[in-house]
Order: C-alpha cells, then structure tokens, then sequence
C-alpha cells in the first residue's frame, strides 16, 4: 500500500482540490502536501530498512503484469518531489505569487506531482511512458493558464518538442517489446544480462535519445528557456526542481540498471551530449540579464553535469549523479524562489532595472548568496560535494579533458551568479526603480527559501549520510536485488 | 505483411515530420497527429504479422500450442492507450494553437518572438515587461 502514495497522495489531493472554491484550495494544498511528504519519509524509512518494495497490480505476477517497484534510488527521488512540492505550495502562501488564480492551478500542480510520482516507482516502461504523459498534460495546463500571448507561446514551443519525445520513447518502448517481449525493469534487466544485451544498444539509445528530450540536454533543450519564465515563481520553483529530473532519472534508470550490458560507446555518445550542454547552456546564461532566463539557462547547463556522471559508467558516476539531482533540486527551485522575491520587492526581473537590495533586504541577499554559491560549488555547500563526486570520479577514470570542462563551467557559473549578485543586490537602485514602502507579505516565502538554503548548507557541512545513501542505492540496493529470484 | 506496414509507417511518420518542419503552426499540429499515427503503427506491429509471429502471446497454457497466425494482445492494449493518449493531446493542442492564432492573427510561428523577443539595438537581450502581480490578480478575479 505504501508503494502506492507516491501516486496516490496527490492525485486524491488534485481531485479534492477541484472539488473546492480557491478560497480553500490553498489550505487544502498544504495539508495534502505535508500527507506526501510524510508518506514519502515513511517509505524511504521502509525501503531504508528492507529490501525495494514491490507491488504487483492485479495481482499479475511479475513478467506479465504492470508493477510498481521503489527502491533506495526511486524512494530517494519521490521524497525529493514530496518536498519540493511542499515547498511550493507554502511559498504560494506568499504575496510573492504573482500568478493566475485559476480555480484549475493547485489541482494541476498535484496532477503533475502524481505523474512524477508515478515515474519515480513504476517498475514498467510502457507505464512510464503513461506517467510521461500525465506530467506532459498537466505542465501544459500551467503553462497555458495565464491565457497571454507570452505564455501560450512558452507552451506551444514546449508542447511540440515533449509531444516528440514521448512519441520517440513509445517509439523505443516497440522495438524493445518486439526485440525481447518485456516490458518490466526486472524482466528486462534479466534478459539484458543473460542473452547478449549489448546487441540492444541501438534500441536503448532511441529510449535514452526520448528521454534527453525531457531532461533538457544540448540539441533538444530548446524548449526550457523558451518556457520557464512565463510561469509563475511558485510554479517554477517546482519546475526547475522536478520536470527536466524525470529525465535525467530515466537515462539513470536505463543506463545504469536496466541495461547494464550496454557498450561502451553509448556512455561516449552521452558524454559527447552532455559537454556541449553544460558549456551552450552557461554561455547562454552568460548572456540574459533576465533573472529567470539566466537560470533557465544554468538548469541546462547542470543537465550536462548530471549527464556526464552517467557517461562515467561506474557506480561512483552514477551516485554522483543522484547526488547532484538531489542538490540541483533544492538549489535550483530556490534560486528561482529568490527571483520571485526579489520581483515582488523590486517590481523587476531584469537585472538593468533592479538593485539595493543588499541594504534594503540583506536576509534576501544572505539566502541568495548561499544559493548561488551552491550552484556554483564552493566549499561548504552541497554544490561542492555534487561536483567533487563527479570531478573525482572524472580524474580516477583518466578523463582529464572533462575535468578541465567541469571546473570551466564552474568558473562561468560564477561569473552569472557574481551577476546576478552585484546587480541585483549590490549596486544602488537605478533611478525611477520602486520599492514597496509597506509590508511585502513574504513571510511563508522567506521560511521557504531560508530553509531551503539551510537545507544545501547542511548537506555541505555534514555530506557523509547522503554520500554513502546514494552510493548503497547502486551497490546492493539496485533493481538487481529486488529482482532476483524471477524467472 | 510487414513490409507493408514498414512502408506505411515510413510514409506517414515522413509525411508527418514533413508538415512538423512547417512554418505553420496548425500544419504542425497534423504533423505531429501524422508521426503518432506512425508510432501507433509501429507498436501495433511489436505484436504481430500475418506470418511472421514477432512476439509471442505472453499466456499459453502448458498442455497448448500457439495457433498458427495468433496474435499477441499486449501491443493491442498498448496502441489502444496511446490512441486515447493521443487523441486527448491533440485536441488540448489544437485548442491551444486556435486560441494563439486569435491573439497574433496568423499562423505563423516565426511571429512568435513574446517570450523570446530579439535583441536590441545594442546586442543586449530586450527587456521583458511583466505584468505587475497586482494587475494579474485583478485580472484573474474579474475572470472569475
């Protein structure tokens, strides 16, 4: 029942929701995603301490029926989600939410949490591509709520270029099923390892090329700059956090433990997409002086760090990478939380027509800079362990050529949040530039962000239990125990 | 058989990258319709071909053999959730470009520059105007 709440918490929530004026919707919201996240931490707790749980829908047994499978990887990232989630809907408390009160808003913003829910534990790949779908239809429906010329046109842009990706993963889902005649995880992982998997590289690279769409990596990410900011802060808050993971969470499954066996060559071409995305994504930054366009950018730009820990091939990429999905979550989300502050303080996203903010606001500016050095990587922050993982692994493998472009990007990242920093905060406030003289109602928004940014200092002074948690999820905790003993 | 349908899904999933690459954004709503009917195609043919058992049924009795020609039913329930999948997505798409090309007067999706607008005079990104978040709850208020 337990495996179960991932998916069920928030569609109960979403249908609730609806049922609702808005006057109550919010309060409702924030008690559905407290639920989830206590749900979410008894079932990391569980999977903690027993093996993965496993649930056969129907009670078909597990080669021929839909299952639903969370392990120490998929318990980790569905607690991440729960947060997340809950961080939003406290943060739209705020006044800092500028967004459309559609009656239609919360209850979308749950549909989205059940479809990433339910791909962060479904044990399938047809039912993935089902989860793939429902997150796809209910991000369109954000997006599409504000009803404007700029919004609908963000999710024109974002709607073909998924719609292809799904379609190229339903593509990839045939050719696997006619090549093996599985659909399960478990099934096919057996099948992987005991006739020679390798010779499904090609059909593999057509289910991991679908999921690059939905991460966002370099030749296909042209949809994520195009649409991010025309949400509003709460939304994308939880955007940044969750839609461009499931990608990355599906190129990690794929690759890392469905199908082993694969050739060397496919963590090759990986590494060949993921460095044009890390340095096309922070150059990109580097020229927007829009707060949210900058970070848009910078979230395709930490794609590739993601990428290349999986183009490692060993299991100390792979942890790397789930390290870094957990970090680039909760950083992420809240540098874009902050921009949604700052607008509402400032009256501005760009950067040319705001400033003073380090003496009108320095708390602001303490848990922006905590951020930012975050994403940047610098010491005690959970960005540096993020990095050191995958910089470390890069060096141990004799890649010193991705060394060198890891810490390059590093240095540019810099660059963009010094940016935002010395313009925003640092500088005086440019003429005609308005600042609220009475409260700003921001105070749900400030526990948020706060803890939050606490949340990445105390991973980065205390890193050990996630370090060693992330790297049991692809020692003794993977797909591989959990199935074993299948025919 | 199957070469018949391996070239009815190469015509159409061409036809509907044909008219994906239109400029036009409702051609490009029936292009993408196009290459889902293609990917329909193909799932449906994981399951079988007069001849040419690409899979086998997943349940057969211990004491049965497979019937000659038999299909596998799975890819059929798989096709039918992507049709209904489909469906629903392109009439929300279909909706969504109606209602762009009311606000911007044509079809074309060149004029589609508001959330990306071009650079200024000076190589710098153009300033994007919000929508002040007061004006926009009033704006949802009078809409309810």
């Amino acid at each position: 029942m337990l495996v179960l709440t991932p998916i069920l918490v928030p569609l109960v929530t979403a249908l609730v929701c609806a049922w609702l004026p808005i006057s109550r919707q919010r309060a409702v919201a924030v008690l559905g995603s407290l639920v989830h996240v206590v749900t979410a931490t008894l079932l990391l707790s569980e999977v903690a301490t027993h093996q993965a749980l496993r649930l056969e829908l129907g009670g078909w047994p597990a080669p021929f029926g839909i299952e639903l499978v969370v392990d120490r990887l998929g318990a980790t990232l569905t607690l991440l989600a729960a947060v997340m989630g809950a961080a939003t809907f406290v943060y739209g408390l705020s006044d800092a939410d500028p967004g459309p009160r559609a009656k239609t808003r919360i209850p979308l913003v749950y549909g989205l949490l059940a479809g990433v829910g339910g791909a962060f534990s479904t044990g399938d790949l047809f039912n993935l591509y089902v989860w793939f779908e429902l997150g796809l239809v209910c991000a369109v429906g954000l997006l599409a709520l504000a009803c404007t010329r700029r919004s609908l046109e963000a999710t024109f842009k974002y709607f073909v270029l998924n719609v292809l990706g799904t379609l190229l993963f339903l593509i990839g889902i045939a050719y696997i099923y006619a090549t093996t005649g599985h659909l399960g995880f478990g099934a096919l992982r057996q099948a992987a390892l005991h006739e020679d998997g390798s010779r499904w590289a090609a059909l593999v690279a057509v289910l991991v090329l679908a999921s690059l769409v939905k991460a966002g990596a370099f030749p296909v990410f042209s949809w994520l700059p195009a649409a991010y900011h025309t949400l509003s802060a709460p939304v994308v808050g939880l955007f940044a956090a969750l839609m461009t993971k499931v990608g990355v969470y599906t190129v990690l499954r794929l690759m890392g433990d469905v199908f082993p066996t694969a050739p060397g060559l496919m963590n090759t071409a990986l590494a060949a997409v993921a460095i044009p995305t890390m340095i096309i994504g922070v150059l990109g930054a580097a020229h927007h002086w829009d707060i949210r366009r900058i970070l848009a950018f910078h979230s395709a730009s930490q794609i590739g760090y993601m990428l290349l820990g999986i183009a490692l091939g060993t299991v100390s990429g792979y942890a790397g990478t789930l390290v870094y999905v957990v970090h680039h979550a909760v950083v992420k989300a809240n540098l874009f939380l902050v921009a949604g502050m700052i607008h509402r303080t400032t009256g501005s996203f760009d950067l040319r027509r705001c400033g003073g903010l380090f003496v009108a606001r320095p708390w602001l500016a303490v848990i922006f800079g905590l951020s930012a050095m975050s994403l940047v990587g610098l010491p005690p922050s959970s960005g540096f362990w993020a990095k050191f993982g995958i910089v470390r692994e890069t060096i141990v493998l004799g890649r010193f050529a991705w060394t060198g472009v890891v810490l390059g990007v590093g240095v540019l990242t810099l660059y963009s949040m010094m940016k935002i920093f010395f313009e925003a905060f640092w500088k005086k406030a440019p003429d005609g530039a308005r600042m609220p003289s009475g409260p700003t109602g921001l105070g749900p928004a400030y526990l948020v962000t706060g803890t939050l940014a606490l949340v990445s200092l105390g991973v980065g002074l205390w890193p050990e239990p996630l370090l060693d948690w992330a790297r049991s999820a692809f020692v003794d905790h993977n797909l591989a125990t959990a199935t074993e003993g299948l025919p | 058989m199957i070469w018949w349908l391996a070239v009815g899904v190469a015509a159409t999933m061409s036809a509907g990258i044909y008219l994906l690459l239109c400029r036009d954004m409702l051609r490009c709503i029936i292009g993408i319709s196009l290459v889902g009917a293609a990917t329909n195609l193909v799932v449906f043919a994981s399951g079988w071909t007069r001849g040419h058992a690409v899979t086998t049924p997943p349940f057969v009795p211990d004491d049965a053999t497979v019937l000659s020609g038999a299909a596998n039913p799975v890819p059929h329930a798989l096709v039918l959730t992507a049709i209904v999948i489909g469906f629903a997505l392109v009439c929300l798409s279909l909706v969504l470009v109606l209602e762009i090309v009311q606000q911007q007067g044509s079809t074309d999706s060149d004029q589609l520059r508001d959330a990306e607008p071009p650079m200024d005079e000076h190589g710098k990104p153009a300033i994007l105007d919000d929508v002040s978040p007061w004006d926009d709850v009033a704006r949802a208020e009078r809409a309810d």
